[in-house]
């Protein structure tokens, strides 16, 4: 009888410390990921860093500028085309069709494509955007990035503004105002702060992309303000840095992902805190 | 009559709303078929010339221009494979702790240092494992596993730190994330009732969680993990850095191997035949079809649970 006790006791002591130490394995690698990113991206950041462009492997000095405007600009330009997009379909699916078949078609296949392999994506793009027209642009990766964030703006848009109480609706509709300002007036005053955590984290997840990337905007050595044009990314430069041969590409490479990789961690920081939201996925 | 034409104005605004909300609702369906439509276009080159041979043939031959899918899909597969086999206990042990064990102050801070470890670029994991990780693993991990476990045919190969069991890892990393916080979130939906008539009972932690909780919540769990398995199927850059890149199928995991992602992202832009892109497009096809097929089936095991959840 007692060793029965003393078995169970020692089953549930081991398991629950399995269970602690799985915790302490992920949050381990995290610690550990971040570390090795800080301390070997630490010595590449220098004021030559964000304004100069790329040296030639060997030579001292050199920066990548260009690709944190490339970045910069694919990312807002993605930003510009998906939340819109994402939002208004969002709205569908919350004020119109609810529980119409279309709408769980919709909520489906936004689920699937959310998880969608990005690289495919490139793929897509590239056959409808970037050989028709003859070259890599950043125009293509920035529409690549958008497909990206358009399920993810939608599902976030819609569970935003379900959480709007529909007494609140009925109050408005009530004074006589159309459904479509009630949506806009009120219906998305009362999501907005809801909306603008997952957009945040939409954004933070995109600007971190390289699979999609690498056929639709390619890299470029050079500045590019035209949109029609190879474009250089952080990421995609980390790509090409970190498996070329030079010790000095290898040590921007990792500059670049200290950058990249706080950008993102700031930006998911301060949705999940500042705004309170909960996590978008 | 000012009324009344403001009123025919407010129709107008509510229909020209209506219908162009629903026209986004259904960009999402139009752009899914599209992709599929586009892919199929754009591989139909080689979907003729090779037929169903791609899929079984391991060629991979472009100044030949022989082509065959299977080594690329077999990478894909087994390294996602290692990586859910490797992810699933971790991930659920993450569960238990937060839902169970940890106490209130440190459920927040935990649960969202998990969920920062999915917000870190997947380009991230594959650089630190080809800089950080791989060293290491050819350096004390390897050739232990080599010496010590090498009569098992799958623990023989190149101990380099790149290649199939490196990849798998990288990935595990990266999807224990993933499924610990879908994992978190259905057994948050077990009814306390549930567990405190086992514990009523007598049932020590152990016992309510692996008798109570686990078989409650063992279809979301199963979503749980095929959502991570698609993840892994589709990732690319956290792959490509640490499989190695070799068209060769072998058992033997430390060997370097490649996937559809690695293929796609080494040798898409430069594939100038036609016949070479176009087997390119095709395997992207087949990995868009896998993991559509991966997570619809997640999807509709997930939503199950949440279903079933008041019933059983």
């Amino acid at each position: 009888m007692n060793l029965h006790y003393l078995t169970r006791k020692a089953a549930n002591i081991m398991a629950l410390t399995a269970s602690a130490l799985s915790a302490a394995f992920g949050i381990a690698f995290l610690f550990w990921i971040l570390k090795d990113v800080l301390v070997m991206g630490l010595p590449a950041i220098n004021a030559s860093f964000f304004t100069e462009l790329p040296a030639p492997p060997g030579t001292e000095g050199g920066g990548l500028a260009n690709a944190i405007l490339g970045t910069f600009m694919i990312t807002v330009i993605a930003t510009a085309i998906g939340v819109p997009a994402g939002i208004l379909a969002g709205t569908y699916l919350s004020e119109y069709g609810r529980k119409s078949r279309v709408a769980d078609t919709v909520r489906f296949i936004s689920d699937i494509l959310v998880s969608a392999p990005s690289i495919v994506i490139g793929v897509f793009v590239y056959a409808i955007l970037v050989r028709p027209f003859g070259g890599f642009s950043a125009i293509a990766g920035a529409v690549a990035l958008a497909i990206i964030m358009l399920p993810v703006v939608t599902r976030t848009a819609e569970e935003m503004l379900k959480l709007v109480p529909n007494a609140t609706r009925e109050a408005a509709l009530a004074l006589g105002a159309p459904h479509w300002k009630v949506t806009v007036h009120v219906v998305y005053r009362g999501a907005i702060r809801g909306i603008t955590t997952g957009v945040l984290l939409a954004v933070a997840r995109v600007s971190g992309e390289t699979a999609p990337l690498l056929f639709t905007s390619f890299n470029n050595a050079f500045w590019n303000f035209k949109l029609t044009e190879p474009t250089a990314t952080l990421t995609v430069t980390i790509f090409n840095y970190a498996m070329g041969p030079y010790e000095d590409w290898h040590a921007r490479a990792w500059g670049a992902a200290l950058l990249i990789t706080s950008v993102v961690l700031l930006v998911n920081v301060f949705a999940r805190v500042i705004l309170g939201g909960r996590s978008a996925q | 009559m000012k009324l009344y034409d403001r009123h025919k104005a407010d129709k107008a605004g509510d229909a020209l709303f209506k219908s162009v909300s629903y026209f986004f609702a259904l960009s999402v369906i139009l752009l899914m078929s599209l992709i599929f439509i586009v892919l199929i276009k754009e591989s139909w080159l080689s979907l003729k010339t090779f037929g169903f041979k791609f899929f079984v043939s391991s060629d991979w031959d472009p100044v030949n221009g022989s082509f065959g899918a299977l080594p690329a899909v077999w990478g894909t597969v087994v390294s996602s494979l290692i990586a859910i086999v490797i992810a699933l206990p971790v991930s659920l042990g993450i569960a238990v702790f937060l839902t169970e064990m940890a106490p209130k102050p440190l459920k927040g801070p935990i649960g969202t240092a998990i969920e920062l470890l999915a917000s870190i670029p997947s380009i991230i994991y594959g650089m630190w494992g080809l800089f950080v990780f791989a060293p290491l693993l050819s350096e004390y991990v390897e050739p232990f596993l080599v010496d010590y476990l090498g009569f098992i045919p799958l623990f023989r190969g190149v101990p380099m730190g790149i290649g199939m069991l490196p990849a798998g890892f990288i990935l595990a990393i990266m999807i224990i994330p993933f499924i610990s916080s879908v994992a978190r979130d259905v057994f948050l939906m077990v009814p306390s009732i549930l567990k405190e008539s086992g514990y009523a009972v007598g049932a020590t932690k152990w016992e309510v969680i692996s008798r109570v909780v686990i078989p409650y919540t063992k279809s979301g769990i199963i979503g749980a993990v095929i959502l991570g398995l698609g993840r892994a199927l589709g990732e690319t850059m956290a792959v490509t850095f640490v499989i190695g890149n070799s068209h060769e199928i072998s058992l033997a995991l430390l060997n370097p191997a490649t996937s559809i992602s690695a293929t796609l992202a080494n040798e898409f832009t430069e594939a100038v035949e036609d016949l070479y892109l176009s087997s390119l497009v095709e395997l992207g096809l087949i990995l868009f079809a896998i993991t559509f097929v991966v997570l619809a089936l997640a999807k509709l095991l997930i939503k199950r649970t949440a279903l079933e959840g008041g019933r059983r």
